[in-house]
Order: structure tokens, then C-alpha cells, then sequence
């Protein structure tokens, strides 16, 4: 009897490529056995990465959809199966299944409107898809805005690509900010909320937030203060996952699972959540 | 209608068991659900085994696939489905109504194709109870122990099983075993219905449940509610509830190391617990009141907001005989319920 494979079972994927993004980030290049993209996605969306023997977690792809060869994954080492994928080398297998959950509304909602993109530390992975996909459709979008800050200037990732490729793209404005000050460092100094109400942005735009749930939530206090409507703002949410396909009940808040309803809630959406998060 | 006499039950077993893997209550010191050889202590009248039938359709403990490492190449092999036709024997109505709470999880999309092979390749043959029992508080939840769903229903009434296919699986069944079931009369099993049905209603939790206030649009109000703060205090995050529970459905992802590949398979696991959350960078669970909260709400509001209104509670009462700090369903329905302004 021949039956579609239950989605738990991974495909294999080849880590090609690894860069070196800040002293606890890496981002990895993963392609299918076959040499090909694993799969297709939209920004925002999540792919399950794992080691036999070591665990499974969810990631967010940091790649643009646009970009054909392969996913990219930018992980911070903070448990144990990302400190194992940080000794990873080139040429390593991993398994891979996804993509998962749902994305930021790059072809709906966004399309020509202005852009207020705010990330903290890792949390510019997920957005950073956007950021490079909203990059590849250029003309489609209004201006943008990117606010990104970290603790210190080595934890800024992608910091080469922001000031080549994204600093110069047409109608286009990086704020970069870090937590502490430090002497080679002569941008802002501030946590991301406190800058975003320094920049006091128009509510013309639709604001995109993703970081640690407490920059979320001071992020999103700062923009209802701008005069942001909660309509306005989409985040995401991350709960611990286990199957990616909402049937294993670990991410459940209310009646929703971040793996399959979420990870991209529109902030009025988070309202009707329980305070779980 | 069919009927068999109840001695001559074994020979019915062995029919079964002929042309397929047979569970049904055994008595091993404590009752439960067993596969059946000649000589075993089968038990159909102890009414609630201790744990649910789940096990046959959501394994306890299963494979999904295993993973041969060789220096840096992974090979992998899915464990094969379910593909030998069983039959679960004794199933009373609320545990069948779990199946069917399971079945609205793990066959809606993405379906989960390992359960939907047990489902595929399983018979359920149903039986109505003869003595429901004080921690009985199906018909609250819409079960009628009288007469169960399941592809066969049989109640064993005036020395016989009376004998009911539902569904063509059921027909096959009793095609199957047609030499061993005559034709019977209606009436035994017409008055044992209304027997139980009116036993039912003399149980203490059965009627009067105050579950109308637990509604999707009440959910924030339900989660803030100050009553929680006390319920949960006794709870020893031991899990046996959702063990023990028909329709606790959350499962855990883990692997084994043989010595020479790895096992990735899954396991119940329970909410109960403080790592069920527990991530890298913190615990959105905090404490043990976060996690008896989530239980609740997930059966009484989550679920029936997903699933049109349905609790994911059958009323087995399993978790009011079990609980180790007398804490179960019911005191939490009772207190969330009566205290409400609406």
C-alpha cells in the first residue's frame, strides 16, 4: 500500500554554507539531498531543523523567497541543539521538514504601503526575510524603515549586508541602535522602544516587530504612544513546538497553536489571546 | 439484533482472534485494556479500566522513523504504518466519544497518517454499562452510556451479549462471526436501556453541571478568573490525570540512542508538567497554577472553540477516582461555573 509519508518525517539537508554572524549567531545555508531548495515558503514562515540524537526545534528562514538555492537559517547558541549545530561543518547533514505556520502578509495587506520594519537582536531573522523579499519586489512597496538594535555592535547581525545592500536601496531609512556604549561605536545608543519614540515615526505605515517578547511588548506600547493602531502592527509569537502541524498541543494559547495559526499575529489578534507568551 | 450466550464468549474471542489482534479488559491485578490469549482473566464487568483505550489508536510510545548516522550523512527510514487489522473489545461510550475527540485532532488537516492508519485498521466494539458508577458524568457531556457509538454495540443483559453492527466495519465483523451470533429479541436490551438511563440520572455529577458557562467568549474571563488561585494549590504536577484521560491528546518528540542508530519516536506527555514550555530562554508557564489552568481551559474552552461548541471531556470520571490530591474536572466545572456573573 503506498501512503503520503506522515509530515513528521523529515527530508535530509546539507548545510553548504556557514557565516559567522556575531560571537553567538550563525547563519547556515541548508539545501535538500537532491541539491535543490527544500522546499518553497513566505517570509515568516518556520521549518523544523534537527539533529537524530541531539533534538529538533523550529527556526525561522531568514532567506527571501526569491532567493532559489537554498534556506538560510541565522541561530543564536542557546540550548543544546544549537550549541551542536554551531560545530557543525560545512557539508554536515541535517534533517528538515516545514515550511510551517503562516507569514507576514508580504502580498496582501503590505503592498504599497509604507514599511516601519522594528527588530531586536535575533529577532531580525524572521523580519529579515521580509526585509529582502519587500528588497527583491522594490516597486511594489511604499518607503521603508528599518529600526534594529542589539546589545553591543558585534551582536548587530547581518550588519554588512544592512550598511552595503540595505542602507542603499531607493526610499529607504536603517536606524541602527545598541543597548550600552561603546567607544568604535558612533550611531545611537538606547534600547529599540526608547529610539522608536526618539524617531517618532508618521502613522502612515504598517509596523512589522519581532524580538525578545519584552522588546515586543515595550515596542508595542511605544507605537500605540505614536498613535499606532493595533491593526497596524503585526509581531510574532513563539511558544516551545514539537510536531510544527498543531496536533502535539505544546504551543497552545487560547484556541490558537503559534506553529499552525501563528508564528504572525496582527497585535489586535494577540488581544484576544490569554497573556501567555 | 444478534445475541451470544455469555459462557460461550471465549469461542467468540477465539473467532476474533483468529483473523485479528483482540484487546479487551484483562485482569492483571488491576483491570485494563490487554490483547487477548487463550486463558486470559477477561473482565467485563469492572466498569472503568485504569487507563483508556487511547493507547490502540494513540500508541503510548511510538517509532516515527530511525536515523542511521555515518560520519556527517544522516539515512532515514519512516517506521512502516499500521497495516494488521485489530479489534478493541468492551469500549463503553464515553471512552468510544474520546476516539472521536481524538479523531477531530489528528485526522483534520495535516492528518496524522500513523493514527489514521489505526484508525483505518481498527474495529471498535462497543458495550453499554450495566452499572455506571458515582464518578460517572457522561450524559453531561452529551454520552449516552446506554447505547454507545462504535462500529458494534453489545450490552450483556440476562446471561447474554446482545450484539449491534453500526458501521460497515461492524457488518464485516458480524458477518464474520455469524456461526457464533443468533437472532434475538429486542426487549433485554430495551430494558436495560432504560435501566441505566435512569440509574444515570440519580448520579450525583451527572446532571446539573453548570458547563453552559464555559464559552469561547468568556475565554480572557475564564483565564483571569480568580478561583484558579485556589484550585490548583493541592496538584502535584504528577500527570496521572492526563495519563489516564481519553482525550488528552499532547505528545512529546524524543529520541533514542540504540548503540548503533537513533529512534525518533513520540510519547504522551502532559501539561502538567513545568518543562512542557520550558524554552531556552525561559518558561511562559511559570508555575504549577499556569499549567492546571492550561488543562482546564483547554478542555472546556480551547477545544469546543475549535471544535463547534464539543468539550474535550467525556465524563469517564477516570481522573475523580485517580487524582492523588482529590482534583479533577468536575470541583473545577463546579467552581468556575456556580461563581460566575452572567
Amino acid at each position: 500500500m503506498c501512503k503520503t509519508p506522515d509530515l513528521l518525517i523529515p527530508q535530509i539537508g546539507v548545510i553548504t554554507d556557514i557565516r559567522t554572524e556575531t560571537p553567538d549567531v550563525k547563519t547556515f545555508k541548508i539545501i535538500g539531498a537532491d541539491g535543490k531548495k527544500p522546499f518553497d515558503h513566505m517570509p515568516g514562515q518556520c521549518a523544523m531543523l534537527s539533529v537524530p540524537g541531539v533534538g529538533e526545534a523550529m527556526f525561522s528562514i531568514t532567506s527571501s523567497p526569491t532567493n532559489d538555492d537554498g534556506l538560510l537559517f541565522s541561530i543564536k547558541q542557546c540550548g543544546t541543539l544549537t550549541d551542536y549545530l554551531h560545530a557543525m561543518e560545512v557539508g554536515s547533514e541535517v534533517t528538515i521538514r516545514g515550511p510551517y505556520g503562516n507569514a507576514f502578509p508580504v502580498d496582501t495587506v503590505l503592498p504599497g504601503q509604507n514599511l516601519l520594519i522594528i527588530a531586536g537582536g535575533i529577532g531580525l531573522a524572521p523580519v529579515g526575510s521580509v526585509v529582502r523579499y519587500v528588497f527583491d519586489n522594490r516597486d511594489q512597496y511604499g518607503s521603508v524603515d528599518i529600526l534594529y538594535g542589539s546589545r553591543s555592535m558585534e551582536d548587530l547581525v547581518f550588519f554588512e549586508e544592512i550598511e552595503k545592500t540595505w542602507r542603499t536601496q531607493p526610499d529607504t531609512k536603517v536606524h541602527l541602535t545598541i543597548d550600552r556604549a561603546q567607544s568604535e561605536w558612533d550611531g545611537h545608543v538606547g534600547f529599540v522602544p526608547d529610539y522608536l519614540k526618539e524617531l517618532s515615526f508618521s502613522t502612515d505605515k504598517t509596523a512589522l516587530v519581532c524580538g525578545p517578547p519584552i522588546m515586543i511588548k515595550f515596542t508595542l506600547d511605544a507605537l500605540l504612544g505614536l498613535g499606532f493602531k493595533k491593526e497596524q502592527v503585526f509581531t510574532t509569537l513563539e511558544l516551545r513546538m514539537k510536531c510544527g502541524i498543531g496536533k502535539c498541543g505544546r504551543c497552545n494559547i487560547g484556541s490558537k497553536y503559534i506553529c499552525k495559526d501563528g508564528p504572525v499575529f496582527r497585535c489586535d489578534e494577540i488581544d484576544a489571546l490569554p497573556d501567555e507568551y | 439484533m444478534l445475541k451470544i450466550a455469555r459462557e460461550n464468549l471465549p469461542a467468540l474471542f477465539a473467532a476474533i482472534a483468529d483473523t485479528a489482534a483482540l484487546y479487551l479488559p484483562i485482569r492483571k491485578g488491576a483491570v485494563n485494556y490487554a490483547q487477548w490469549s487463550d486463558g486470559a482473566d477477561v473482565d467485563l464487568d469492572t466498569l472503568k479500566t485504569i487507563a483508556s483505550p487511547k493507547d490502540f489508536f494513540l500508541p503510548q510510545s511510538e517509532t516515527l522513523y530511525t536515523a542511521a548516522l555515518a560520519g556527517n550523512k544522516i539515512q532515514l527510514e519512516a517506521e512502516p504504518f499500521v497495516d494488521e487489522p485489530f479489534v478493541v473489545f468492551g469500549v463503553k461510550g464515553c471512552d468510544v466519544r474520546g476516539i472521536e475527540i481524538l479523531d477531530k485532532v489528528y485526522l483534520s488537516d495535516p492528518v496524522d497518517r500513523f493514527y489514521e492508519a489505526r484508525r483505518e485498521k481498527g474495529t471498535i466494539v462497543s458495550m453499554a454499562c450495566a452499572e455506571p458508577q458515582a464518578t460517572c458524568f457522561c450524559k453531561s457531556f452529551g454520552v449516552d452510556a446506554a447505547n454507545p457509538a462504535g462500529d458494534v454495540v453489545t450490552w450483556m443483559a440476562d446471561g447474554n451479549l446482545f450484539w449491534e453492527a453500526q458501521t460497515e466495519k461492524g457488518k464485516k465483523l458480524t458477518e464474520m462471526l455469524s456461526n457464533l451470533l443468533t437472532s434475538a429479541e429486542r426487549s433485554p436490551v430495551s430494558s436495560q436501556q432504560k435501566d441505566i438511563r435512569q440509574k444515570i440520572d440519580t448520579l450525583p455529577y451527572s446532571v446539573g453541571l453548570p458547563l453552559d458557562q464555559f464559552k469561547s467568549e468568556r475565554l480572557l474571563e475564564l483565564f483571569d478568573a480568580p478561583q484558579w488561585d485556589s484550585l490548583y494549590r493541592t496538584c502535584l504536577a504528577c500527570g496521572t490525570c492526563t495519563f489516564i484521560c481519553p482525550t488528552c491528546q499532547c505528545y512529546d518528540i524524543k529520541d533514542f540512542n540504540t548503540g548503533t542508530c537513533v529512534k525518533r519516536y513520540r510519547c504522551w506527555d502532559s501539561c502538567m508538567y513545568s518543562d512542557f514550555t520550558l524554552m531556552a530562554h525561559g518558561n511562559p508557564r511559570k508555575t504549577q497554577k499556569e499549567r492546571f489552568r492550561q488543562r482546564f481551559m483547554h478542555k472546556l474552552v480551547y477545544y469546543p472553540d475549535k471544535n463547534d461548541g464539543e468539550y474535550s471531556c467525556v465524563g469517564c470520571g477516570r481522573c475523580v477516582n485517580k487524582c492523588p490530591a482529590s482534583l479533577n474536572i468536575v470541583k473545577v466545572i463546579k467552581s468556575l461555573g456556580v461563581n460566575a456573573d452572567v
